[in-house]
């Protein structure tokens, strides 16, 4: 059995970043997945392939036809089940060696904080701007570090969030947009997703080795131009969630 | 007159406001999130906020699809 473990993993053993001691901290990692879609199914494979030892998996849809243009965690058998369920079962089949917790609920100001309690790590793959801004709050205000990205057609962001590090979420957007059921449903090329999704789970997996440093500030993706540009996002002193005098959120 | 727009050179007419910037892109203002000189101004101060000379600004969208 250990040989095996230990062969599952060989590609990270020979990184100096990982190695044996970088594994084990994966193994013993907390990290919560809100959003088993677009976003979250790159991030979901890929750190269950990783070896993070508990991955949460937070969602409250079933899977839908129109969903399989980018949620590849899912398949056509799979249209009408809760994602939570096809999710975790896709997971454990690529590794039986760790641990998935279906949270089968959407997060709401009522329910959040149970949800995030004994996560080191979220990883926030929601495809609306409502959840966003409810888990980046309580992510700062518990002082999770939170792993944030957004797709739209070609183009998206990700920005990781250390409460007390970084800007934060509120810094970058301080209001969620005037009219926000206008961006819910918009088209996403799957690719996108992909890319960002693999993002967040790197990311996810810096933070726990300690390998590299953080995404500082904003990487923006234009993939209709092909080009990405780091954006050094300056914290706001006026920020209603980070800054000196927070407002009442 | 240059400013620097998401890290690239853009040759400005006349002074220009952040609004009228945006309206002349055909950037519909709800949609996007700005940093004007490394500082992020309210979104009421656009109108007043006149670009200079060598100024940078980063013109954020909102996306928050997934
Ligand atoms: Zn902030």
């Amino acid at each position: 059995m250990i040989n095996q473990m230990q062969e599952r993993y060989a590609r990270h053993f020979n990184l100096k970043e990982i190695g044996l001691e970088g594994q084990e901290k994966l193994r013993q990692a907390k990290v919560l997945v809100i959003g088993a879609g677009g976003l979250g199914s790159p991030v979901l494979y890929y750190l269950a392939a990783a070896g993070v030892g508990t991955i949460g998996i937070a969602d409250h849809d079933k899977v839908s036809i129109s969903n399989l243009n980018r949620q590849i965690l899912h398949t056509s058998a799979d249209i009408g089940r809760k994602k939570v369920e096809s999710g975790a079962e896709k997971l454990l089949s690529l590794n039986p060696e760790i641990s998935i917790i279906m949270h089968d609920m959407k997060v709401t100001p009522e329910n959040i904080a149970a949800l995030l309690a004994g996560y080191n790590i979220v990883v926030d793959a929601t495809d609306n701007f409502t959840s966003r801004f409810l888990i980046s709050d309580y992510c700062f205000r518990l002082e999770i570090p939170l792993i944030e990205a957004g797709v739209q057609g070609f183009e998206g962001i990700i920005l990781t969030i250390i409460p007390g590090e970084t800007p934060c979420y509120r810094c970058l957007y301080p209001n969620p947009p005037e009219d926000r059921k206008a961006f819910e449903g918009l088209g996403i090329v799957g690719a996108t997703a992909g890319i960002f999704g693999s993002l967040q789970a790197l990311e996810v997996i810096k933070r726990i080795t300690g390998a590299g440093k953080t995404i500082a500030g904003i990487l923006v993706f234009d993939g209709l131009d092909g080009s990405f540009r780091n954006v050094k996002w300056s914290q706001r002193k006026d920020c209603p969630l980070c800054g000196q005098n927070p407002t009442n959120l | 007159m240059k400013v620097i727009v998401n890290g690239k050179e853009v040759t400005l007419e006349q002074p220009t406001s952040i609004s009228n910037y945006l309206k002349s892109k055909g950037v519909e203002p709800q949609t996007v999130v700005v940093e004007h000189n490394y500082s992020v101004p309210d979104r009421e101060k656009w109108e007043e906020i006149i670009l200079n000379d060598g100024d940078n600004l980063e013109i954020v969208k909102f996306m928050g699809g997934g």
